[in-house]
């Protein structure tokens, strides 16, 4: 009972929230908002709702290969309703079909299911090496900012140096590394850690830089030496009362780095070096559809590109209201 | 500001040796150096022998000291998967990223510039909500993706441009040059644009907030009530006004731009550095990938520390020593 009234007390604080209303009076945001949300949601419900499971090599059928998606002029321009207009105008194995609306691959591969478990996997890559830059960021964040000194001198060196090479470069050679150390059947097993590890290490700069900047304003404040006069040790200090009053920038980068993590896994797939063509990301899809451009079938590689195109340009969308709702002098 | 330059010399060699000593560890302890020279029949005892040959016993300061005395001199050793020398490599596929890289700059520069100045001082006409729309999918669409759409539309639809392959190069004397030959010149345009683009929305951005900015300042109202002619306020006054955090930006974007020639020579097949250093990557070649770093890193350096001295060029509040420090 105690916990439905909180939650109620909550739902009662969204609702009246500004961040609410900002949402609401953007109609980009809202749009924006309700693709990603949709992207998400089907997505990570892919294994239920995808018409064919692509990695399951008894539904696939060669004879299904290359068929354009529905909408294409090889297909339902030419062919309305799916018969033939004239002779050899619409021949059969170029007509698209409801059955594979965006298309199939070269192995029969519904395009639409590829890229709904495509996306699952260039989300959880991005999640999880945002998740992994923010602990990193915010702990060496927290430590450089409270402590000061050689420590906090250090960190920012090191923050400086690595904030002009391009996280790609950093992930690229992280990559090599683990590849020089790990046998190659081995590094496609742990491809997806591996990922994860490169480009959460290259992402958390930022997070370190804003938490430490935050730090330095919170920790001369009353209440810092309030806690510290009661005898709340220093870890306490800095986790229950200094971490919670940082984390609205925080989680404006996290946003906006989320569609880093997810250009920058794509990116990875697409050199090769990311995930494997047994567990394709978006990335991946389109570099193997790469192969098919010159021979005319571009929807192999031109699908999976939009997919990723609108989940960045939405990802963006939302980081940039946010990034301008939550800040007070734009109020 | 002879001290600044200093300053800025010993951290820059500071950062360069920071950068050598992961190369060096990288070299070192990642793969065995012997088993990528020698077969499999070879005894330990020979290795043994190689080793010391070779050097590998000595204390680690000389070994590295020695590392910094050969990359200084372009010496990286063989390369594990084509048993070339590394230097060499890296060196032939030089001129290919550099002038890549230098075209996608300009072409950045020009236009981000021109469009950022346009979008700022007409920022209700409909054509800079166009400019502005376009920029935001720039700097969406993934740099690869841009590439395969530019080769969709321009290289397999229209057959207008070429997709692969930088045309015929001029040798002048070891260093090739696609910009004397006319199909040299026609593979640069969409790996230049398809690499330029990122920054080119970027450019753009800044200059028109900057000129958004400065147009609202009463210097600006001044020298219109002088009488200048529009040309001489926007770009005399406005522009020259918003030119230092745009060459702060170009300096850290070139950087990214050498860097991300990795991506777009992959799309383009552009015989160039950033190829070599994927296919290193690939097959874990550590030598070709220690010594690529370390020429990124040396390039960074050489730009950030151009481009701290352009500051002076171009803001003279910079000039006296104090400011300098506050600006660092």
């Amino acid at each position: 009972m105690a916990a439905r009234t909180a939650l109620g007390r909550l739902f009662g604080r969204v609702r009246q929230s500004d961040l609410l209303w900002s949402f609401r009076s953007s109609k980009t945001t809202m749009v924006a908002g309700v693709v990603v949300g949709v992207m998400f949601l089907a997505s990570f419900l892919a294994p239920w709702i995808a018409p064919q499971d692509p990695y399951d090599p008894a539904s696939l059928s060669l004879s299904d290969a290359m068929k354009p998606p529905v909408f294409s002029d090889r297909g339902f321009w030419l062919c309305p309703g799916g018969y033939e207009l004239r002779e050899g105008a619409c021949a059969e194995e170029a007509k698209g079909s409801w059955q594979f609306p965006l298309g199939t691959d070269d192995q029969g591969r519904d395009l639409l299911s590829t890229i709904l478990y495509g996306t699952r996997l260039s989300l959880v890559v991005g999640f999880a090496s945002i998740a992994l830059a923010m602990v990193l960021g915010i702990g060496l964040g927290l430590l450089s900012g409270y402590a000061g000194g050689a420590l906090d001198a250090f960190l920012m060196r090191v923050a400086d140096v690595q904030l002009t090479i391009p996280a790609i470069l950093i992930a690229l050679t992280l990559d090599g590394i683990v590849r020089g150390i790990v046998s190659t059947q081995r590094h496609e097993e742990i491809a997806l850690f591996v990922i994860v590890f490169s480009i959460g290490l290259s992402l958390w700069v930022q997070f370190a830089r804003t938490v430490r900047g935050s730090v330095m304003v919170e920790r001369t404040k009353d209440y810092v030496a309030a806690a510290r006069i009661i005898g709340v040790s220093s870890g306490g200090i800095m986790l229950r009362h200094i971490l919670p009053n940082t984390l609205g920038p925080v989680f404006v980068i996290s946003t906006i780095n989320l569609a880093v993590a997810i250009i920058t896994e794509a990116t990875l797939s697409f050199l090769g070096v990311g995930l494997p063509p047994t567990q394709p990301s978006l990335g991946t899809l389109i570099r193997v559809g790469n192969d098919y451009l010159f021979s005319g079938e571009w929807w192999i590689t031109v699908m999976p590109g939009i997919a990723l195109a609108v989940l960045i340009l939405g990802v963006n969308l939302l980081g940039d209201w946010l990034r301008d709702a939550l800040n007070p002098k734009l109020r | 500001m002879i001290g600044f330059i200093l300053r800025r010399m010993i951290q820059a060699v500071v950062v360069l040796l920071v950068v050598a000593f992961v190369s060096f560890v990288l070299f070192n302890y990642v793969g065995d150096p012997i088993n990528g020279m020698v077969g499999q029949d070879t005894s330990i005892a020979d290795r043994e022998k190689l080793r010391e040959e070779l050097g590998l016993k000595d204390p680690i300061t000389t070994r590295f000291i020695r590392f910094v005395g050969d990359a200084a001199q372009g010496e990286f050793g063989l390369s594990y998967r084509t048993t070339e020398h590394v230097g060499r490599m890296i060196f032939v596929r030089m001129p290919a990223t550099l002038e890549l890289s230098f075209v996608a700059a300009v072409f950045a520069l020009v236009f981000g510039i021109a469009m950022g100045v346009y979008t700022g001082l007409y920022p209700r006409h409909w054509f800079s909500r166009l400019l502005q729309a376009i920029s935001l999918i720039g700097i969406s669409l993934p740099t690869f993706l841009i590439g395969i759409l530019l080769i969709l539309f321009f290289a397999v639809t229209l057959r207008w441009l070429p997709s692969f392959g930088r045309g015929d190069t001029v040798d002048l004397g070891g260093w090739t040059t696609g910009f004397l030959t006319l199909t040299g010149l026609r593979a640069l345009i969409l790996p230049s644009i398809t690499l330029g683009l990122f920054q080119l929305t970027l450019i753009m951005r800044i200059v028109r907030s900057e000129m958004l900015e400065v147009m609202r300042t009463d210097y600006i109202k001044f020298a219109r009530a002088r009488g200048l002619s529009n040309r001489a306020v926007h770009f005399g006054h406005a522009l020259k006004n918003t030119l230092v955090p745009v060459i702060t930006v170009t300096g850290l974007q070139l950087g990214a731009i050498i860097a991300f020639a990795i991506v777009t020579e992959t799309v383009f097949s552009w015989p160039g550095m950033g190829q070599l250093f994927v296919q290193s990557v690939f097959f874990a070649d550590i030598p070709v990938m220690s010594a690529y770093l370390l020429l990124i890193a040396f390039l960074f350096v050489l730009i950030n520390l151009i481009v701290d001295l352009l500051y002076y060029a171009v803001d003279p509040r910079l000039r006296s020593a104090q400011s300098a420090m506050r600006v660092r």
